[in-house]
């Protein structure tokens, strides 16, 4: 068998699209099967169902949905509750949700109406990247399906009126932080807001808002169908559940996968993603989560876990589960220093360490690339980064730093020799290593 | 950050032609009341639809639409680097995804590709018929390395692949999107692995569940009526 996770657990059926992902189709899959009865059982029902599940978010934060969801005020006032669902899905190494949109719209559909009625919300958007134009109109006829059923909308055959919308996003990978897509989805450049206050006491509108991830919202209906226990039988304590887990970069078969969490690292790229290119022993390093993770080398890629456990003890994330394999072949510097022109290029500009930050950070890491860079200008740079880490009002500042320290925590002896060969006159090539092997 | 300005040349006028202004008012009516300047990214998107790119006057006239001022629209369109703030080519608009992931798998040389056929990026080609980009992540990674061409992925690419495409869309075709090695969406290469099972797909799961797990006997009752 390749793999932990059984076919016969698997949440997302139609991850590949070989099936209709239409209602007929979604219905023969088991998806909106008993959503009447889950939404006979009280708002707090749900809540602890959830909570027992151990699911937590997959959006990268992995904080615990149902708890989450318990923040929400508990009675509805004269402003209404939201969901809003994050489908920004910009974080490099990312491309999960876009699975679930295009191909098991309806387990997102249903999810978006078990969490509305939950939190004690009548209306939902959920906010796709504006690139994602196929998926967006894949959604909107899913949602159209549903509300010709009567599944969702005014009057529903569920009993709890529910309006769900697509919201088009800008395409900007900071609309992915919550309260930056919450200023995006009221229509303005999408600038991260100060909490507090949080989005359960104001979010959209001014009004009680609760923002998850498409993943940590498609798999609610599933859960609350085969019981908290089951989700919560597979991966470790406190990192339990299924999770959507994928990989780019040099392994030979890239594709997205439904695995149980806490699945050993190694034992996830060899079933699933066909090894790494070459051969385990032609790893170098793997960033585990989204490009934002700090890498881990080889040595430490062998006995990983795919959990937030594991990987933040070894001062990495899980992420998303998206992971970016890097073979020996791979040129780390040159990597990282286009994922820092990434950070400069999505930086929303309000926070001075963050805007002048990661222009900085990657001009320097360009020179780094080159081997040009001085060598006192290694400690320089991780100065800096550690000056806009935690100095921003939001993650992205962080994120454009973390790449950077995992880069030189394991490999700053590589970019050293880079440095002292670019002054001796052996100017890095790449590919160099391959054509001296051959 | 990016900055970005306005083109120099600017047309008269701007006007939303009756189909684009019948899906403008979808968008509108998605928000709350007076909540219509949530609309304006997707506005935006169906000017840039409409024109190809976003002109002076269509800010103007998108602002009147949605009651906001000239300048918080005009914030909107320089922010998002979605909008194209200057004419682009009339067979395509190529945004090759330069990011990590992609570069790891070869984005560098869809960009040669392109730099060889039309010239520097972020300009129009020589024919007027295509303008490219190097564009960050499109979060389709696990088909790097990709680009998207008009509205739709293209995937899997090689650069020869990559320059077959181009020549379609020169000679006015409009090449399938999609994986170019002919993969199931993000499935592996050379066919699925998992989700095998036959009893996944019989209806089986369709049977009605008698009570959910871990219900409480003492439920709320249901306002509707039985499907
Ligand atoms: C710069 C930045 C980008 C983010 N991008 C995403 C994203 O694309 N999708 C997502 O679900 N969460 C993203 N997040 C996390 C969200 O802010 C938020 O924590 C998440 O959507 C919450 O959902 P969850 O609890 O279900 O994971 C991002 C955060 C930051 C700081
Ligand atoms: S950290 Fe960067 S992206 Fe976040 S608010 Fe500050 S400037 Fe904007
Ligand atoms: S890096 Fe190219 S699609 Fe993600």
């Amino acid at each position: 068998m390749v793999g932990i996770l059984e076919d016969k657990d698997r949440i997302f059926t139609n991850l590949y699209g070989l099936h209709d992902w239409g209602l007929e189709g979604a219905k023969a899959r088991g998806g909106w099967n008993a959503t009447r009865d889950m939404l006979t059982q009280t708002p707090e029902w749900i809540c602890e169902q959830i909570k027992d599940s151990g699911l937590r978010g997959r959006g990268g934060g992995g904080f615990p949905t149902g708890l989450k969801w318990t923040f929400m005020p508990k009675q509805e006032s004269e402003r209404p509750h939201y969901l809003v669902v994050n489908a920004d899905e910009s974080e490099p190494g990312a491309c999960k949700d876009r699975e679930i949109i295009r191909n098991d719209p309806h387990l997102l559909i249903e999810g978006c109406l078990i969490a509305s009625y939950a939190i004690r919300a009548h209306t939902a958007y959920i906010y796709v990247r504006g690139e994602y134009v196929f998926e967006r109109e894949r959604l909107e006829a899913a949602i159209k399906q549903a509300y010709e059923a009567r599944l969702i909308g005014k009057g529903n055959v569920h009993g709890w009126d529910f309006d769900l919308f697509v919201h088009h996003g800008g395409g900007a990978y900071i609309c992915g932080d919550e309260t930056a897509l919450m200023e995006s989805l009221e229509g303005k450049k999408g600038q991260p807001r100060l909490k507090p206050p949080f989005p359960a006491g104001a979010g959209i509108y001014g009004a009680p808002t609760t923002i998850n991830n498409v993943e940590s919202i498609a798999v609610v209906g599933s859960i609350l169908r085969r019981g908290s226990g089951w989700f919560a039988g597979f991966g470790r304590p406190k990192n339990s559940g299924i999770k959507l887990m994928a990989a780019s970069g040099h392994v030979n078969k890239p594709c997205v996968v439904e695995e149980t969490m806490s699945i050993p690292m190694r034992k996830l790229i060899e079933d699933h993603f066909g090894g790494v290119r070459g051969g385990w022993g032609n790893l170098k390093a793997v960033i585990p989560g989204g490009i934002s993770m700090r890498m881990i080398p080889a040595a430490e890629a062998e006995e990983a876990l795919m959990d937030f456990d594991d990987l933040a003890a070894r001062r990495s994330g899980l992420g998303t589960a998206t992971m970016i394999v890097m073979d020996k072949d791979a040129d780390l510097v040159k990597a990282i220093a286009r994922a820092s022109y990434f950070y400069k290029h999505e930086s929303c500009g309000q926070c001075t360490p963050c805007r002048e930050g990661t222009g900085w950070m990657w001009r320097i890491m360009e020179r780094m690339a080159s081997g040009e860079a001085e060598m006192k200008e290694i400690d320089m740079l991780l100065d800096v980064a550690s000056q806009v880490e935690g100095h921003t009002i939001c993650g992205l500042g962080d994120a454009a730093a973390w790449p950077i320290q995992g880069l030189f925590r394991h490999f700053r002896h590589e970019v050293e020799e880079r440095i002292t060969n670019y002054r001796a006159g052996k100017p890095h090539v790449q590919g160099a290593t391959l054509r001296a092997a051959e | 950050m990016s900055v970005r300005r306005l083109a120099a040349n600017q047309p008269d006028s701007f006007a939303f032609t009756p189909a684009t202004l019948k899906e403008v008012k979808v968008w509108i009516a998605k928000y709350p009341a007076g909540r219509q300047q949530s609309a304006v990214i997707p506005v935006l998107w169906l000017v840039q639809k409409q024109e190809g790119w976003i002109s002076e006057p269509a800010l103007r006239v998108v602002a009147e639409t949605l009651g906001m001022p000239v300048i918080r629209v005009y914030e909107v369109a320089t922010f998002y680097t979605m909008f194209m703030l200057e004419p682009v080519g009339s067979h395509a608009l190529v945004q090759v995804c330069g990011t990590t992931p992609c570069q790891l798998r070869g984005a560098g040389d869809l960009l040669s590709v392109c730099q060889k056929k039309f010239g520097n990026r972020d300009h129009l080609s020589a024919d007027g018929k295509f303008y490219w980009q190097e564009v960050e992540c499109m979060g389709a990674c696990s088909n790097a390395p990709m680009a998207a061409i008009n509205d739709y992925y293209y995937e899997d690419l090689t650069p020869e692949a990559f320059e077959a495409i181009l020549d379609d869309f020169a000679a006015g075709k409009k090449p399938k999107p999609g994986s170019h090695i002919k993969r199931q969406g993000a499935s592996p290469e050379g066919g699925a692995l998992v989700l095998l099972d036959p009893s996944l797909y019989d209806g089986s799961r369709a049977r009605p569940i008698k009570s959910l797990p871990n219900a409480e006997p003492k439920a709320r009752k249901s306002k509707a009526p039985a499907p």
